[in-house]
């Protein structure tokens, strides 16, 4: 199994519990990625919050204050789709001095911004703080990256009112696989969003519920897409 | 454009990356292509690592090359692979050997016209950032000198990709590589937007937006997000038409 459907399995087992899958996403990753929080902010186009998970209580007052403030790494990661990095967070940062200040308050001394997108597709974004300053190293930065990709999966599974309540093995592994390798998939998705005259983001959400009602795997339906054999019209 | 203005043109090219505007996804794309151009190859392809512990196709020249790299990927056999994880030039490997080693991956290349293929790894020292596929569609030898200028190439395009950026090499560059993965996708759902609008197959949407990228001096993934964000009409993409007479 990849890494990304090895976390997305543990959040699986773990469900049922009174937390949420985002929620238990972000405590997953605060373990291993040995972070003092972990937030999850879904964005509206706009900029402005629709929803936040985060690891614990400190962590949501974070991400709470970051979208009250309108400014800080997950604002800016989410606007501009780029990773942003604060490795050294110090007194006087002159990017963000409102949020950051709060940040030494609480004692994190590192703070990372992943932007939680698919192409063109804004979600959010995932933050990691730290107590310790410095940059994340490669075996950190490559498990973050899992954690982000099993957070673009689970993101679209809580959009998709059809798979809401499910996560099967097979999807799972196919949503996985979809996002990174094939670029059919994504070919697709901009077909899809002119035939249906519809966002690229609702483009996906309409190629995966084709896949589930038929239950085919979203690569071929894609394909069938881009073959012209289907049409979302 | 002789092969020698051709080769001070690329090297220029591809050491100009310190720029506001530098575009991974563009840089590496035209190093596929004037690889291809220079070695006298008929396709290229570029893998790169992702940082997640996986490798991707990140530039190619054309669909036939991009399958083939995505089925080396998948699975795990192809002398790209092989350049990558040795750090060492796979060049001139002998058919029986090649069968012997990949042999899905040669009989796929066969079959798709590509009966020779050599592969350099994309490396700086330890540092190793993934590898470029040379793609014939004759049996070719590459020469004592065609090593050489594969190697220049490449070892020019890693120097641009890390040099300088110290102390935040790291972080800048996870960043952009994390970028050109994303864009990537973005010229993807943009092919997809153009195909449908304009009612073209897959890679003559490319062809269109790769065209007008060209014209107007912009990069692909620059245009590819205007498309998919509405600030750029697919209508405008397409070239005048004549008046018939």
């Amino acid at each position: 199994m990849t890494p990304v459907g090895r976390i997305l399995m543990s959040l699986m087992d773990e469900a049922g519990s009174d937390l949420t899958l985002p929620e238990l996403l972000c405590r997953s990753a605060k373990r291993e990625l040995d972070a003092v929080a972990v937030g999850l902010a879904v964005m509206a186009p706009d900029s402005t919050s629709e929803l936040v998970a985060a690891s614990d209580q400190s962590a949501h007052e974070l991400e709470v204050l970051q979208l009250t403030l309108g400014e800080g790494p997950c604002v800016e990661a989410f606007r501009t789709g780029r990773l942003v990095q604060l490795a050294e967070l110090g007194a006087g940062e002159q990017r963000w001095p409102a949020y950051s200040a709060h940040l030494l308050e609480r004692g994190v001394g590192a703070v990372f911004a992943f932007p939680l997108r698919i192409g063109g597709i804004r979600l959010g974004a995932l933050d990691v703080y730290r107590t310790r300053a410095g940059a994340l190293d490669d075996d950190d930065l490559s498990l973050a990256l899992h954690f982000v990709d099993a957070a673009v999966v689970v993101l679209l599974h809580l959009q998709d009112p059809a798979l809401r309540d499910t996560l099967g093995d097979r999807r799972l592994d196919d949503a996985v696989d979809g996002f990174t390798t094939h670029p059919e998939v994504h070919q697709a998705t901009g077909m899809v969003s002119v035939q249906a005259v519809v966002s690229l983001h609702d483009a996906l959400l309409l190629l995966r519920a084709h896949a589930y009602v038929a239950d085919r795997s979203i690569i071929e339906v894609a394909r069938d897409v881009v073959a012209r054999r289907i049409d979302f019209r | 454009m002789s092969r020698e203005q051709l080769l001070a043109t690329t090297f220029v090219e591809l050491a100009d990356t310190l720029g506001d505007d530098f575009d991974v996804v563009d840089f590496l794309q035209n190093l596929a292509e004037r690889s291809a151009e220079i070695l006298g190859a008929d396709a290229a392809a570029i893998i790169l690592a992702d940082q997640r512990g996986a490798l991707r196709v990140i530039a190619t020249t054309s669909h036939a090359a991009r399958d083939l790299e995505l089925q080396a990927l998948a699975t795990a056999e192809g002398p790209c692979l092989d350049a990558f994880h040795s750090g060492e030039d796979v060049v001139n490997v002998p058919r029986t050997e090649g069968l012997r080693r990949w042999p899905r991956f040669l009989s796929a290349a066969e079959d798709l016209g590509y009966p020779s293929v050599h592969a350099v790894p994309l490396r700086l020292r330890s540092e190793r950032l993934g590898a470029i596929t040379l793609l014939y569609a004759a049996i070719t030898e590459l020469t004592d000198d065609d090593r050489a200028l594969a190697r220049a190439l490449t070892a020019v395009a890693t120097v641009g990709l890390l040099q300088e950026r110290t102390p935040r090499q790291r972080e800048v560059l996870a960043d952009q590589l994390q970028a050109a993965l994303s864009l990537r996708v973005v010229v993807e759902q943009a092919k997809g937007v153009v195909a449908e609008w304009a009612e073209l197959e897959i890679e003559e949407a490319f062809a269109l937006m790769r065209a007008f990228a060209r014209e107007h001096a912009r990069s692909l993934g620059a245009v590819a997000t205007d498309v998919i964000e509405g600030r750029l009409a697919v209508g405008d993409l397409l070239p005048p038409e004549r008046p018939t007479t």
